[in-house]
């Protein structure tokens, strides 16, 4: 269950009023994260999920929306997995 | 209107007088007689320092030349260059000293060695973004190193990495205004601001450090107008052609590497576009760069307003004082 976790993180961290994030909501342009959230969550993820997140994939189709979080750690565990 | 850098073009005379009329009648306001202000070498503090020079006179301005030890070798030259052009007093703050008192040099260099071990003495570093231009990516913080044998290193920050580095050097820009206001309230100045619009705008200043002062004459000002009143009012040749620096770290490190997305003059005429409601298809061309490279640095522009609008705040107040308030401009 990766999205409750991802989910906490946002609401722990960044939701100071009475913000909700759809799923495909852009927590960028909602104003829920900037660089150094992105940067939070990287590091988030990475300790978290236990790898880590080369620079190529930093972008908005992997970490932009819940979603997207969520979708993007499911392929990376994939590929650990059929290596 | 077909987006060109011609819609940059200002009435230099037109905006001089604006903004020495300006500087005259607010000084007042202040109950100030001069102006201090730092002189860095660059094109921002150098014509701020001439439009003071025209409204106030050279003997009611004063430049402070304030280097330290990772300055680039030019800027204590420059400084003095156009001080001298000006005929304005200068005092020179060596800030190395409160620096090293400060701690701003050993916690600076503790944060990057928590990111590369090896990083000591007689390394250099500076902290670079990747260009927006050419990638969809997160503008994530990366410190570069180079080793005494010109060997560099380059690491993605952690949050905890970046804070403290950006902390740390923010000493500087804060031990700059410190020794500004000391020189004002001595002289009973005011302390003029040298940012350009680009600055201003996207919040590219230390809040409480070179982002504190008294007025800032040319806050309203895209980068290439500040570079017309720089050629209008005859300012060395030195100073207009030396490209735009932070010159905060030891690394020689451009503005766009740091902070901007683009080089000055194609992020000057995106953020017109931008203020001016052109579409990314419509402002492209003009920029040499695809719709969606504009529509990146347009999001770039948003995301930086919303980030930096905090370091615009004066300190909130729970509770109005409206006998204050009612007192202020």
């Amino acid at each position: 269950m990766i999205e409750p976790i991802i989910r906490a993180f946002i609401a722990e961290n960044y939701i100071f009023d009475s913000l909700q994030p759809g799923s495909s909501d852009s927590l960028t342009q909602m104003g829920i994260l900037d660089s150094m959230g992105v940067l939070e969550l990287i590091m988030f993820i990475e300790e978290r999920f236990g790898f880590k997140i080369p620079d190529e994939d930093t972008l908005p189709e992997n970490l932009d929306t819940i979603d997207n979080i969520v979708h993007y750690i499911e392929r990376r565990r994939e590929t650990a997995k059929a290596a | 209107m077909t987006l060109s850098p011609e819609l940059l073009r200002l009435e230099p005379a037109e905006a001089v007088t604006t903004i020495t009329d300006g500087l005259r009648r607010l000084l007042p306001q202040l109950r100030r007689k001069g102006a201090v202000l730092g002189l860095s070498g660059g094109i921002d503090s150098s014509v701020t320092a001439a439009l003071c020079v025209r409204a106030l006179g050279p003997e009611r301005v004063l430049g402070l030349l304030m280097p330290e030890a990772d300055s680039a070798d030019d800027t204590l030259a420059l400084s003095r260059l156009i001080a001298e052009h000006l005929g304005v007093a200068t005092v020179l703050e060596d800030i190395t000293p409160l620096l090293e008192a400060s701690g701003c040099y050993a916690r600076r260099d503790a944060a990057i060695r928590s990111v590369i071990p090896g990083y000591g003495p007689g390394w250099k570093a500076k902290l670079v973004l990747p260009s927006v231009a050419e990638s969809d990516s997160y503008r994530l913080f990366s410190v570069v190193a180079q080793a005494p044998d010109g060997s560099q290193v380059r690491e993605r920050l952690t949050p905890e990495s970046y804070l403290a580095i950006i902390a740390a050097t923010s000493f500087k820009q804060r031990s700059r205004k410190l020794l500004e206001y000391y020189h004002a309230d001595r002289l009973n100045y005011a302390v003029v601001g040298t940012p350009n619009r680009l600055e201003y705008d996207q919040g590219f200043f230390v809040k409480n450090g070179d982002g504190a002062a008294d007025i800032k004459p040319i806050a309203h000002l895209y980068k290439s107008q500040v570079y017309q009143l720089a050629e209008y009012l005859e300012l060395p040749t030195e100073i207009r052609s030396r490209p735009p620096t932070t010159d905060t770290y030891a690394l020689p490190q451009s503005q766009e590497e740091f902070y901007f997305s683009l080089p000055y003059h194609q992020m000057d005429l995106c953020l017109y576009a931008f203020n001016h409601g052109y579409r990314p298809e419509e402002a492209a061309p003009a920029l040499n760069l695809s719709a969606e490279q504009v529509t990146r640095v347009y999001r770039d522009i948003e995301s930086k307003r919303r980030a930096t609008r905090y370091l615009h705040l004066a300190p909130l107040l729970i509770e109005a004082v409206p006998e204050v308030s009612a007192s202020l401009p």
